[in-house]
């Protein structure tokens, strides 16, 4: 293991220590359909655990059911802890199936099954914000942000009182624009990644590690 | 008389939403939205009954009649990262509350801006339109 790597983990180690109090902790990864969260929690397993959780496409709702990762350990120093982290589907408002066929060329009996499984995909992930300490939520930062679905996911978080980090995706392509993001969501840390190539986690963890501390010294 | 064609635009007084349990709005949202009107509620939902829509949403899609809603409103007041009104919230205890919000069939309602301050959307006729 190289130094960055132990670095990474004793430091997101830490993190969950911070913020949750305690040694098993469930993350969840969310955002609406194509922003990029099964490449995102591929890389951050591939960190932690050496394996992927999910296949990836351009084809939206990709995944359709929750897909979690239990049990992954998290060395730190002479102690460790476990932590789950879980791979939501993509929340919408409207899922037609036609978008498969014209846009993808699905077959109409493919599209339909994928819209169908989409449909309980969005209720699933739903339903998961109730079993969840903490959430990454993913935004497509090439996207305009103001859309209902990531208001109404920070919106829930928020109620929950559930500790949340934006980050801003895909800062690879050239019409990204991050600092959109972070002037329409102020009152969170947005931090820009690129989970395709994997540039800035180390970033998002550092993030974490210091948004996520702040928070749990104000509850005190 | 004879019956005209076009989309029911149908304005929801705050009164009228308050009279409504969650249980009530959310059903009373998803049928109207499903028979094709478009509504606009004075005060929105809260972010929890939101999501309950969204959930409902997806219990009700039928691939050939209803694809899902356009649901658009305007971010809670206090989330806009002025300190001096989170700090006046924290001391005398404002509420939360939800704010206007357009709700119409995803066939027929789309959103074509959206920032803090504007909503911006166009109702689709004819090809598209049930």
């Amino acid at each position: 293991m190289g130094v960055l790597e132990r670095f990474r983990i004793t430091r997101f180690a830490l993190w969950i220590h911070r913020v949750f109090g305690k040694r098993h902790a469930r993350i969840g990864i969310y955002g609406p359909p194509n922003v990029g969260k099964t490449t995102l929690a591929n890389r951050m397993l591939m960190d932690w655990a050496g394996e992927t959780i999910g296949t990836v496409s351009e084809i939206p709702h990709e995944t359709r059911r929750a897909k979690w990762k239990s049990n992954v350990k998290i060395e730190n120093g002479s102690s460790s802890l476990v932590i789950d982290i879980v791979d939501t589907p993509g929340i919408a408002t409207k899922v037609d199936y036609k978008e498969f066929i014209e846009q993808y060329g699905l077959d109409p009996d493919e599209a339909k099954r994928r819209a169908k499984e989409a449909t309980e995909g969005v209720i699933e992930a739903i339903r998961w914000l109730e079993s969840i300490d903490g959430v990454v939520l993913v935004m497509d930062s090439t996207e305009n942000p103001f859309t209902q679905v990531n208001v109404t996911i920070l919106g829930n978080l928020e109620a929950r009182n559930l500790p949340v980090i934006i980050a801003a995706n895909k800062i690879d392509l050239e019409k990204s624009s991050p600092a959109t993001l972070k002037s329409a969501f102020p009152q969170h840390p947005v931090v820009p990644i690129s989970a395709l190539t994997g540039y800035n986690l180390d970033n998002l963890y550092t993030t974490m590690v210091k948004h996520f501390g702040k928070r749990r010294r104000k509850r005190k | 008389m004879k019956k005209e064609k076009g989309v029911s635009v149908t304005l929801i007084s705050r009164k009228k939403l308050e009279s409504f349990s969650t249980d009530e709005k959310i059903d009373y949202i998803i049928k109207e939205v499903s028979k094709g009107k478009i509504l606009v509620l004075e005060n929105g939902l809260t972010p929890v009954e939101q999501s309950a829509l969204i959930q409902q949403t997806m219990a009700k899609i039928d691939h050939d009649t209803f694809i899902g809603i356009e649901m658009e409103g305007y971010a809670d007041v206090e989330n806009d990262g002025n300190m001096l009104r989170k700090i006046l919230n924290k001391i005398f205890g404002v509420i939360k509350k939800p704010r206007m919000t357009v709700i119409g069939p995803a066939n027929l309602l789309k959103t074509v801006y959206k920032d803090n301050n504007v909503i911006q959307t166009m109702i689709i006729t004819g090809k598209g339109a049930k």
